[in-house]
C-alpha cells in the first residue's frame, strides 16, 4: 500500500538498521517519554494550569516512590502490555485487530463466569483455569472475526469494531442479568472466590502476579517472532502477503486465523488478569478503553514484544500519574489521552521523513491487506 | 399502547438522526476509498464545538461551530491520510484518542471540574404543517428536530451527487479502481479531500445534534460509539444512500427500544437488544443475506 519505497541505496539501509538498533526498546521508550512529558507540559502551559506542579504530581503519582510505582503504575500497566502484545502482534502480521477491547471483555466475562460457577470445586486449580477461561474467552471472540475474514472476507477492522460493542453490550447484559450479584442492586458479579485471586508479586503493595505474566508473555513473544518459523511466517504475510505466499508457500489465511486467534487470547488473558487481580469481580466498565489504548501502546513500541513491555509501563506511568495529577493540580486526567494520539501522530508524521522511519518503519511501509484478500 | 408505540417511532427516528448524517457523510468518504475511524472523535469534536459556539443560547451558531469543529478534525485526518498518506486506520484510531482527550480536558478546563448544571436550550420538535397530520408517520417522521429535516434534504442531495454528476462519478471511480483513475489524470488526493470535508462538516453537525437537538448538555465521551456505529451503519446500508438511511433507522430503533420497554413497564434486559443491530451488520457483512456486499474496492487504500 502506502509507503515510501525501501532505499535502494545500501549505506542508507545500513545505517537506518542502526538507527533502528540504537532507538530500539529501552531507548526508544526513553525518547518517547521525554517527548510526551514536553508536550503534555506545553500543553498544560497553554491551558493556563502550573505546569510544574503537575507535572511534579505526575511523577509522583507514577514513578516517583516505591508504592506509586508498584500499585499504580505497574498495576495499570500489565492489561495494557498484554493488550499491546495483542494489537502488535496482530499489526505485524498486517491483521487489523481493534477488537482487543472487546476480547478482554470476553476473556473477563469467561473467567468470571468459569469462577463463580466452580471457583469452590475446584480448588487451587481454580485460579489458573480461570486465566486459561480467560484466554480462551478473547480467542473465541476474536475467532469470530477470523472466520469472519478467511470463509467470508470481512474486512477485520469492522468486524472486530462490531465485536467491541456486541461484548460491551453482552457485559452489560450478564451483570444486569445471569451473572449479577445476588441482591440485584449493582450491575456487577459477585465476587469471585479468595483462592482464586492472583497472589501479590510484592508484598505490600498491589501489585499482582499479573504483571509477571505480561513479561513472560513479552519476552516469549519476542522470541517466537524472532526465533521460530512461526514468528517468520508471521513477519512475512505482514510484510508482503503476496510474496510470503508464493515464495514462501505460507497458507496466509491459516497464518491469520493463527494470529487472530494468539491476539485475542492475550486480550482475553488481559481481561481474566484484571479480574482476579485487580476486581475480583465483573463489572461495565472493566476496561477504560484498554484495547483502544493498546493500539498507541503498540505502534509507540514499534510492534516489537519488548518495546510494547516498555511502552505499556510508559501509559501505565502516564495514566497512573493522570490521577494523582487530577487530584494535586486538577489538571484533568483524561489530558493523557491526547498526549499519548499526539505521539502517535508524531511518530507517523516521523515515519514519513527518513530517519525515524526504521524504528517504526516495520509498519509505516504499509499494510493494510491488499483489498482482493481482505474484502 | 399506542401511544407507547408512536413515542418509539418518533424516539427511533430522533436516535437514529445523528446517526444518519454521520454515517452519510462517511458513506461518501468511504467512496472514494477512505476508511475515517476518526469519525468517532468528529462526532465527539462537533458536539463540543456545539457547546462552545451555543454558548450565548444562539442555537445556529452552535449548529456551525459544530460543523466547523467537524471539519477541522477531518482536516487534520486529512493531512495524515490523505497528504501524507499515513495508514488511514492508525490515523483514525490516534484522532479518536486526541479529541476524547482534548475535548475531557477542555470541557473540565473551562467548565469546572464537575462540569455539571451545565445546559444549554435545545431546538425542541419542529412539526412540519400538514405532514405532520399523517396517521402515524407523521408524528414519527414530521414532528422532529430541525436536523432531522436535514437528513431528508441531505440524503438525496448525496444520491445526485454521487449517481449523477462527473464529480460522483470520480469519486466513486477512486474507490473501485484506484490505479486506473489515477493514471487517467484524476487528482485523486483533491477528491478524497472533498469528501473528507463533506463527512467531517456531517459528522460535526451530527455531533452538535446530540448537543443541541438531544441532551442539551455534553458530557465526556458522549459521542459514545455514534461514529464507530455509523461505520457499521455505512456497511449495513451497503454503501448506498438509501440503504443508510434504513440502516440508522434499525439502529436507532434498537436503541429507542429501551424507553418501549421502560414506557411499557417491561423488565427486559435492553442491552441484548442493543447488540442486534451490530450482529445483524457483522451477518449482513458475511453475505447473509445471499450475496455479497460489493464494498469499495480501494478502501483504506492510500492515494
Amino acid at each position: 500500500m502506502s509507503g515510501p519505497a525501501p532505499a535502494a541505496d545500501a549505506s542508507t539501509n545500513r545505517w537506518r538498521r542502526r538507527i533502528a538498533s540504537w532507538l530500539s526498546t529501552g531507548t526508544l521508550a526513553a525518547v518517547v517519554a521525554v517527548l510526551s512529558l514536553a508536550l503534555l507540559w506545553m500543553a498544560l502551559r497553554l491551558a493556563g494550569f502550573d505546569a510544574t506542579l503537575a507535572l511534579g504530581a505526575l511523577w509522583r503519582g507514577s514513578f516517583g516512590n516505591w508504592y506509586a510505582l508498584t500499585s499504580s503504575t505497574l498495576v495499570r500497566a500489565t492489561p495494557l502490555v498484554l493488550t499491546g502484545l495483542a494489537v502488535a502482534i496482530a499489526f505485524r502480521a498486517g491483521v487489523w485487530n481493534i477488537g482487543a477491547d472487546g476480547q478482554l471483555l470476553a476473556g473477563a466475562a469467561l473467567a468470571t463466569a468459569v469462577g463463580l460457577a466452580w471457583g469452590d470445586a475446584l480448588g487451587w486449580a481454580a485460579l489458573p483455569i480461570a486465566l486459561v477461561a480467560g484466554a480462551v474467552g478473547g480467542a473465541c471472540w476474536a475467532g469470530i472475526a477470523a472466520v469472519l475474514r478467511t470463509r467470508f472476507g470481512v474486512l477485520e477492522v469492522i468486524s472486530t469494531i462490531m465485536l467491541n460493542f456486541v461484548a460491551l453490550d453482552l457485559v452489560g447484559y450478564l451483570v444486569r442479568g445471569p451473572l449479577q450479584e445476588p441482591s440485584h442492586a449493582y450491575p456487577q458479579s459477585n465476587e469471585i472466590p479468595a483462592r482464586m485471586h492472583l497472589p501479590f508479586l510484592i508484598p505490600g503493595t498491589r501489585l499482582h502476579w499479573g504483571f509477571a505474566l505480561g513479561v513472560c508473555a513479552a519476552g516469549i513473544l519476542w522470541w517466537a517472532m524472532r526465533s521460530t518459523a512461526a514468528g517468520f511466517r508471521v513477519r512475512a504475510i505482514g510484510a508482503n502477503a503476496d510474496a510470503a505466499r508464493i515464495a514462501g508457500r505460507v497458507d496466509v489465511a491459516r497464518t491469520t486465523t493463527r494470529v487472530l486467534l494468539l491476539s485475542g487470547a492475550l486480550a482475553g488473558l488481559a481481561g481474566a488478569i484484571e479480574v482476579s487481580g485487580v476486581t475480583y469481580a465483573l463489572y461495565e466498565n472493566i476496561s477504560p478503553g484498554y484495547g483502544y489504548t493498546a493500539i498507541a501502546v503498540a505502534l509507540l513500541a514499534g510492534l516489537d514484544p519488548l518495546g510494547v513491555l516498555g511502552t505499556g509501563i510508559l501509559f501505565g506511568a502516564l495514566e497512573a500519574g493522570a490521577l494523582s495529577m487530577q487530584r494535586e493540580a486538577s489538571v484533568p486526567s483524561v489530558v493523557v489521552t491526547a498526549v499519548e494520539a499526539a505521539l502517535v501522530l508524531l511518530l507517523l508524521a516521523m515515519s514519513r521523513r527518513g530517519a525515524a522511519a526504521r524504528v517504526i518503519g516495520r509498519f509505516a511501509g504499509a499494510r493494510s491487506p491488499s483489498p482482493e484478500e481482505a474484502l | 399502547m399506542t401511544n407507547a408505540l408512536t413515542s418509539f417511532l418518533e424516539a427511533s427516528v430522533r436516535t437514529a438522526t445523528p446517526l444518519a448524517l454521520a454515517a452519510l457523510g462517511e458513506l461518501v468518504v468511504e467512496r472514494a476509498g477512505v476508511i475515517n475511524i476518526g469519525l468517532e472523535g468528529i462526532v465527539l469534536g462537533g458536539a463540543f464545538g456545539a457547546l462552545l459556539g451555543a454558548g450565548s443560547n444562539n442555537l445556529v451558531l452552535g449548529f456551525a461551530a459544530g460543523c466547523v469543529a467537524g471539519l477541522f478534525i477531518a482536516a487534520l485526518f486529512g493531512v495524515f491520510a490523505v497528504s501524507m498518506r499515513s495508514d488511514q486506520i492508525i490515523t483514525g484510531t490516534a484522532i479518536n484518542l486526541l479529541v476524547l482527550g482534548l475535548t475531557g480536558a477542555l470541557y473540565r478546563g473551562l467548565y469546572g471540574a464537575t462540569g455539571a448544571a451545565l445546559t444549554i436550550p435545545t431546538t425542541g420538535s419542529v412539526p412540519l404543517p400538514l405532514l405532520v397530520r399523517i396517521p402515524v408517520l407523521g408524528p414519527t417522521f414530521f414532528d422532529q428536530p430541525p436536523p432531522t429535516y436535514l437528513v431528508y434534504l441531505v440524503a438525496p442531495v448525496l444520491w445526485w451527487w454521487l449517481y449523477r454528476t462527473h464529480a460522483g462519478l470520480a469519486i466513486r471511480a477512486i474507490g473501485e479502481r484506484l490505479e486506473s483513475v489515477r493514471v487517467s489524470g484524476v487528482n485523486v488526493p483533491r477528491w478524497r479531500w472533498i469528501t473528507l470535508l463533506v463527512g467531517g462538516a456531517l459528522g460535526g453537525v451530527a455531533g452538535a445534534t446530540l448537543v443541541l437537538s438531544q441532551s442539551g448538555t455534553f458530557a465526556e465521551g458522549m459521542s459514545a460509539g455514534r461514529g464507530f456505529i455509523a461505520i457499521a451503519i455505512v456497511v449495513l446500508g451497503r454503501w448506498r444512500p438509501i440503504g443508510v438511511l434504513v440502516a440508522s433507522l434499525l439502529f436507532g430503533a434498537a436503541s429507542a427500544l429501551q424507553y418501549l420497554f421502560q414506557a411499557m413497564g417491561w423488565n427486559v434486559p435492553y442491552q441484548l437488544f442493543l447488540a442486534i443491530p451490530y450482529v445483524l451488520t457483522l451477518l449482513a457483512l458475511a453475505g447473509f443475506a445471499g450475496r455479497r456486499i460489493e464494498a469499495p474496492a480501494a478502501l483504506g487504500r492510500a492515494g
